[in-house]
């Protein structure tokens, strides 16, 4: 064996535990869930027989009788009860009613040579039901979710179109989990800094205690933390108690299921994100600086804002990067302490995900955030750059 | 089993690298085995875990754990672990399709059960362990899965606090009566129904109503008078504790809670019957659970007469055990949703409706909560 090769053995070994790891956690999840949001195979797997009787349909008129033997052929064909359940679930979730409807014809062809659907169902002589499977065997890859992600559907005649008023809210709540982040990262900014500032220029065990207060948290669970805010910010919670009590306010101030509870909540988890990389650039600044730009004639504030500031500005991206990245997948915070109002893009997610088992809404959704938070991080790749550079 | 077998193979594998080859490449990819053994070893036990029972958290679960997961694991001399869920259709049907679920026995509502059975993600139930189909009521058998409660969702208030408490869902809807604001179930299902009827659609008709576009439309109408003053829950522990820290004047609640901490914590919640909407939940086993067995025993020994009978002192759900429904003593009778006075005006849940159109009207709810 060269030594060479050997070497680059060696190292490709060395680097197998994490390659094995980024394929099997991240990129195989990943592309999953990409593919889950584009791919739509389940009708055009059950359906062979319909799929081609129905191709040259022009969907207005009524289906060709051919389409009626050939879907009951296919319906008597399908065995596996999985393979059925998927069928149901991708028509009913495209119109609702297909559930109750494929039950009973289902039941109605099990052992008969019937082809006459409308005599087991009266749905059957209506074109709606046939549009719609026509649509489902068109292709085994579609753009419905990835539309209806972002509030927007195809109409009969295939342009895209805005759904109608109240169907969906999804750009609004994308929106609102983007405000929501930046309102979060703009609070753990402006408590953050100069919390980080304060940690830095103290030295032994004040440093300690002052960092310790912020990891200590993060040991904590998220629930825990979270339900301990449900308890502060309560009606007759420690908050409003105080203030009755110290004859501040008659009435408890609303503090919780709206947006001011969900923002104090967040900041609160998410505040070590924001202090210890902004400490961690402090901490390697040389501590001469100020006493320099004092003795050169500049005025505390000015020492600061020209000095100090923009050298922690590194700290103070980062910071903000990591905060807000993970606050746009926040679902726990906004769920127990927000109102109708506050709720985030991953409790749509979660829905679609545990609740209609509609993985491929899931997955659309998915999508949309992640390539928005790729947009994001390709700008903070700029922002470093240019940091770097100056 | 599986378990010992992997590591021995891996030694093995990893012994005759370390002969065969030399250096530092071949300590690497020992290393890396070892570690792999390890991981390996780590998933495989995970497998060979104790029987898992999965119900709804709170003080039903508490009251469950008493009489059915405790006397279970002593008769069967093994641990039982017990968690719980808020349901979801989809969380049951990823668990299946993930292959070996980690739920071996799960308490469904009455949708998931239709939908799972029809999907063929649950074990199908040997009725002959338990006594045959007769012995239950029609809403607690299924192929699929047997009847564990009936249970209802109704309007709870604080006695305590409001003294000639709210009759009717349009009481509930009144916040210059009764001023505070109000707790709901976070979805659509109960949600479109409770507010079809504070707007006077009788209780007879609402799913005639709601099946409906315009049903749909009026539900939504009469919904958004009251939005501003919803607080929604989700697990079913939540309205208790928004109703004991007095951050809502009523809310709506799964009716044996409130026997159950009325009993215990000396409360005086009043739990209104007319408008509620009662349903049966079911047990099933989820398919391909490596504790099979053990799980259809224990629903078989859940839904054993004299052992049902013990819940409605603990805690006011019907019993679909025909037998078992005999033995609740009257003091325990009168609060439940089975007895004649209580089922006079409230509704069946139309599990039908729901199958067909939760997901859309769940959209609707959404979009609708979002605004």
């Amino acid at each position: 064996m060269r030594p060479d090769l050997s070497h680059r053995l060696k190292a490709a070994l060395l680097l197998a535990p994490l390659l094995a790891f980024m394929l099997s956690f991240f990129v195989v999840p990943l592309v999953t869930m990409m593919k889950s949001a584009v791919s739509d195979p389940v009708a055009t797997e059950a359906l062979p027989r319909t799929a081609r009787a129905l191709s040259g349909w022009n969907r207005t008129d009524t289906p060709p009788s051919s389409a009626q033997t050939a879907f009951a052929d296919d319906i008597r064909a399908l065995k596996n009860d999985e393979q059925f359940g998927d069928l149901v679930r991708r028509l009913n979730s495209a119109q609702s009613g297909f559930r109750s409807l494929l039950g009973k014809t289902r039941r109605a062809l099990d052992g008969s040579s019937a082809t006459d659907l409308a005599s087991i169902d009266a749905r059957w002589s209506e074109t709606s039901w046939w549009v719609t499977i026509a649509e489902a065997v068109a292709s085994p890859w579609t753009d419905k979710n990835l539309l209806a992600a972002i509030d927007l559907e195809r109409d009969a005649a295939g342009s895209i179109t805005a759904m109608p008023e109240g169907a969906s809210a999804n750009r609004l709540i994308m929106i609102r989990t983007f405000v929501t982040s930046a309102l979060v990262t703009f609070a753990c900014i402006l408590i953050g800094l100069p919390y980080a500032m304060v940690a830095a220029s103290v030295e032994g065990w004040r440093r300690q205690v002052l960092l310790g207060a912020v990891l200590l948290p993060l040991w904590t669970s998220l629930l825990v933390r979270t339900a301990a805010w449900y308890v502060v910010l309560q009606d007759n919670g420690l908050i409003n108690a105080t203030l009755k009590g110290l004859g501040l306010t008659s009435g408890p101030i609303p503090l919780m299921f709206n947006r001011l509870g969900v923002v104090i909540a967040m900041t609160h988890v998410l505040l070590p994100f924001m202090v210890l990389p902004i400490f961690s650039v402090l901490i390697a600044i040389p501590r001469n600086l100020m006493p320099a730009a004092a003795s050169l004639g500049a005025h505390p504030l000015r020492a600061f804002l020209h000095v100090l500031l923009p050298l922690s500005m590194r700290g103070v991206v980062s910071g903000a990067l990591l905060v807000f990245m993970a606050a746009l997948g926040y679902y726990i915070t906004p769920a127990l302490i927000g109102g109708a109002n506050d709720q985030m893009i991953s409790s749509v997610i979660a829905y679609y995900a545990t609740g209609a088992a509609n993985w491929g809404m899931a997955g659309a959704l998915g999508l949309v955030l992640l390539a928005m938070t790729i947009l994001l991080y390709a700008v903070y790749m700029r922002l470093t750059v240019e940091e770097q550079r100056a | 089993m599986f378990c010992l077998r992997t590591t021995s193979t891996t030694a093995t594998v990893s012994n005759t690298t370390d002969r065969t080859a030399r250096g530092a490449a071949a300590t690497v990819s020992k290393t890396a085995l070892v570690a792999a053994a390890a991981m390996l070893g780590v998933i495989a036990s995970a497998q060979a875990r104790d029987l898992t029972v999965v119900s709804w958290g709170g003080n039903y679960q508490d009251a469950q754990r008493k009489i059915y997961f405790q006397p279970f694991a002593a008769k069967l001399g093994a641990t039982v672990l017990d968690e719980s869920w808020d349901g979801g259709y989809g969380v049951l049907q990823a668990k299946v399709k993930a292959g070996v679920p980690n739920w071996d026995a799960v308490q469904v509502e009455a949708e998931e059960l239709e939908l799972g059975c029809s999907d063929g993600i649950y074990e199908k139930i040997d009725w002959s362990k338990l006594g045959g189909k007769d012995g239950f009521i029609p809403a607690g058998v299924s192929d699929c899965g047997v009847g564990a409660i009936v249970w209802s969702t109704g309007m709870a208030f604080d006695g305590d606090k409001i003294k000639d408490g709210p009759k009717t869902w349009a009481d509930f809807w009144d916040t210059k009566k009764f001023p505070g604001k109000r707790g709901l179930r976070k979805g659509a299902k109960y949600t479109l129904e409770f507010a079809l009827m504070a707007d006077g659609v009788p209780t007879a008709d609402v799913y005639k109503v709601l099946k409906t576009k315009e049903g749909v439309e009026r539900a939504f109408k009469k919904l958004d008078a009251l939005k501003a003053d919803i607080v929604w829950w989700e697990a079913g522990a939540q309205p208790l504790q928004l109703l004991s820290s007095g951050q809502v004047a009523m809310t709506s609640v799964y009716n044996g809670r409130i026997t159950a901490i009325n009993r215990t914590e000396g409360k005086h919640f009043g739990f209104v019957f007319p408008g509620s909407i009662y349903a049966v939940d079911s047990w099933v086993v989820l398919k391909g659970s490596p504790n099979k067995d053990a799980a259809m025993n224990f629903i078989a020994f859940a839904s054993q007469a004299e052992n049902q009978a013990k819940l409605p002192e603990y805690i006011a759900y019907g019993l679909p055990n025909i037998a078992a429904a005999k033995l609740v003593p009257e003091k325990y009778a009168a609060e439940l949703p089975t007895t004649p006075d209580n089922l006079k005006q409230a509704i069946a849940l139309d599990v039908g409706f729901w199958t067909d159109n939760s997901e859309e009207l769940s959209k609707r709810f959404n979009a609708w909560l979002a605004r």
